[in-house]
């Protein structure tokens, strides 16, 4: 019985003296933690995917907290859950940040020459350091999907020996423009419908013998819309400055004779379709 | 001494490729290829900086005048391998897969030479410094694969001392026989060119190497070489025992650190082809404008060993050999091992193109590529001992920097483990992958230190 009351009484007092202990280590040691930047941290999507130009999410809600960036720097946040972030905080969400990867070449298995052998290592920059991979053209996509591995979203779609970006899940982080060793991937505005699916500055006629689906330079889209297509050299670019961009139906119109200039929704058919009827 | 008791050297690691091409070209004499209306002559032949071009399009040149001057320590000279007009400098194929840019040359048939270099036939009594500005005249390189500027290899950096001069004869490339036949024809210009490289580095211990398939060669060699005081040293068959450090390990046993150069242990090596140039350029006065090249493969209707001029085209070479029989699919330069396949017919030789092999469609393997399967074959087969099937799983998963505390960067690229995998990998291109990244990280950091 007294073996009991021993014990009992051994515990209770340590409780007491660790609890006291506790106590006073909580009041003099505190770490003092934003509570705001937690708030943030809950808003955001926990991703960390670096795309805001941050360590991760918690280094962008410390940023966001103490006012250096503003919310909508967060490729990943819908526009919601950036005014959602700027109306915990009190502060201005900014203006339209957001942006989207075009991987800027039309040249897949159909469209390009293709050399023929290619037994090496499947990876964009291994093939590369071999004379340029397997396909002809030493500008364009290589098409064996590091962009693709990179991409922590799965926005990125290899087609027919070509990366095709998922514009609906992409968010516009850039992983997948550092993975490209050809730099073909860009980032642009969000809104922009059309893109030049092409990225080599060589001459038109050797880039045609290389590749049915490249920028031939012909101007056509410059002359219809000044403002908004220019072409350098044997490459037309769109202005995503330009006021307004033409529209789908708009793009259809001028006819780029190789479609390098497509709208997205029009590119991402044809390389669903590409090579269908050849195959038969 | 009795041939069969000699001790026959070699190295460890290092694998037996099948050898039998050799012998479509080993039994050829070299034969000097007819002059061509047309050359293309690449800018760059030597590693490091790309000479200057001092010639303009539209300009009358004559054989051996001066295309190109080097543009600094690590770089080259480029002589003119004919006579006649330049009609432009121009984007041609180039070796590595890239366009590169080439001297257009329209050759004008009279091949009219303008004066070589003063010749030194007394080079025993010339002082050093004479005879090594006249191989950096001369233009000389490399001529086993790295063309490296021979003038550089030859210059012993401060503090370093050399006592071995190993010439390399071992051509331990599969299919490849120019440097056989280049021993076997003129054993006097491999012998000559070895003392004056020996007499340029104050050295008197000098060794050939040559592996022991090619037995006339040696046979050859020791009728002379004892005038010239140099060893003869028989090594196995075995491949890379070309490679420098394989040659120095199975010759004088000696290992080159990690990351080192053989004038770390002092040893300096080059190529049986580099020595005979080194003997033109001193002795005749004859700057590098050709050299032998093994056109072989057995889509080839007459392979054999040509004197080929810098700047000719692969397809001309390709004709000389009668064309071909069954429509190639792969054509590499250099040997199968370490060559590098080409996209274009259109490519010109360099100062070390020391093949052009033509494979058709069934010899060149086309294969899929599987797991590692862990049996160890690659790490058998390493030269350098390194266990490349672990180097190679950590780099496809990321993890360059395991690679890289792995000695990754010892790598030769020399291809035994990707020839012995069982499973294909591309182990070689791997580690080649992982090693640009690792030089790109160090170039960054060294860069971001200098800012500092």
């Amino acid at each position: 019985m007294s073996g009991l009351i021993v014990s009992a009484l051994v515990m209770g007092v340590l409780a007491l003296v660790l609890g006291t202990a506790i106590g006073i280590f909580v009041k003099f040691f505190k770490v003092k933690s934003d509570p705001r930047v937690e708030l943030v941290l809950e808003l955001l999507p926990g991703a960390n995917c670096g795309g805001c130009g941050c360590a991760g999410c918690a280094d962008f809600a410390k940023a966001v907290a103490s006012g250096k960036l503003q919310p909508n720097r967060c490729p990943v946040s819908s526009r919601e859950q950036v005014n959602a972030i700027a109306f915990a905080l009190g502060v201005d969400p900014g203006e339209g940040f957001a942006r989207r990867a075009v991987v800027c070449c039309s040249g897949d298995k159909y469209q390009t020459q293709m050399r023929k052998f290619y037994n090496g290592a499947i990876d964009c920059a291994a093939a590369n350091m071999i004379g340029g991979g397997p396909k002809g053209c030493r500008y364009g996509c290589i098409g064996m999907g590091n962009c693709a591995h990179a991409c922590p979203f799965g926005a990125i779609e290899v087609i027919n020996s070509l990366a095709v970006v998922h514009q609906e899940l992409c968010v516009g982080c850039g992983k997948c423009v550092t993975a490209c060793p050809r730099g073909v991937i860009k980032l642009v505005p969000a809104n922009s419908s059309a893109h030049v699916y092409c990225n080599s500055p060589e001459k038109g006629a050797t880039k045609r013998s290389l590749c049915h689906g490249g920028c031939i330079g012909c101007g056509k889209c410059e002359r219809a819309y000044p403002d908004q297509f220019t072409k350098t050299g044997f490459l037309a670019s769109v202005n995503y400055e330009a006021e307004k961009l033409p529209g789908a139906e708009e793009i259809e119109a001028i006819k780029c004779p190789t479609g390098a200039l497509a709208s997205e929704a029009g590119h991402y058919e044809s390389e669903k379709n590409a090579g269908k009827g050849e195959n038969k | 001494m009795n041939k069969s008791s000699r001790k026959v050297m070699s190295f460890t690691g290092g694998i037996h490729p099948v050898s039998a091409g050799k012998k479509l070209t080993n039994t050829h004499a070299v034969h000097t290829a007819p002059l061509l209306e047309r050359y293309t002559v690449l800018v760059q032949e030597n590693a490091g900086k790309a000479p200057e071009v001092i010639i303009k399009p539209g300009d009358k040149v004559l054989k051996y005048q001066l295309l190109a001057k080097a543009s600094g320590f690590v770089s080259a000279n480029l002589h003119s391998p004919t006579s006649g007009e330049v009609a432009g400098i121009i984007e041609v194929p180039g070796p590595m897969g890239v366009p590169a840019l080439a001297i257009d040359i329209r050759s004008d048939g009279e091949d009219r030479e303008t004066d070589p270099f003063e010749p030194i036939p007394d080079w025993r009594s010339a002082e050093p410094q004479l005879l090594l500005d006249r191989v950096a005249d001369a233009g000389l390189v490399g001529m086993g694969g790295a063309s490296f500027p021979t003038r550089v290899k030859l210059t012993i950096p401060p503090g370093k001392k050399v006592d071995t001069l190993i010439l390399n004869g071992a051509e331990c490339e599969p299919y490849l026989s120019a440097d056989h036949r280049l021993m076997l024809e003129s054993p006097c210009r491999v012998l000559e060119g070895a003392a004056i490289i020996g007499h340029i580095l104050g050295i008197d211990k000098i060794y050939i190497g040559i592996e022991i398939n090619k037995h006339d060669a040696i046979a050859e060699l020791e009728r002379f070489s004892e005038d010239y005081g140099i060893k003869i040293i028989p090594l196995q068959v075995q491949y890379p025992q070309g490679s420098e450090k394989q040659l120095i390990h199975a010759i004088v046993n000696r290992v080159v650190p990690p990351g080192g150069l053989p004038a770390d242990v002092g040893c300096v090596v080059q190529n049986v082809g580099t020595a005979a140039a080194v003997s033109d350029a001193v002795t005749l006065g004859i700057p590098l404008v050709e050299r032998i090249v093994t056109v072989s493969g057995k889509v080839l209707k007459d392979p054999g060993n040509w004197k080929l001029r810098i700047g000719t085209p692969v397809i001309k070479a390709i004709e000389f050999c009668g064309g071909v029989t069954d429509e190639p699919s792969k054509l590499i330069l250099g040997g199968p091992m370490m060559g590098f396949a080409q996209n274009s017919y259109e490519v010109p030789i360099s100062k070390n193109t020391s093949g052009v092999l033509l494979f058709s469609r069934r010899r060149a393997l086309n294969y899929r590529s599987g797991s590692c399967i862990r049996c160890g074959r690659c790490v058998q087969g390493c030269p350098m001992g390194l266990c490349t099937c672990l180097l190679a799983t950590a780099i496809e998963g990321g993890r360059i920097d395991l690679a890289e505390q792995n000695h990754v960067m010892d790598c030769l690229e020399c291809g035994s483990c990707a020839y012995v995998c069982p499973a294909h990998r591309p182990l070689v291109q791997t580690l080649r992958l992982a090693k640009a990244e690792i030089r790109r990280q160090r170039a960054a950091a060294a860069k971001a230190n200098s800012g500092k």
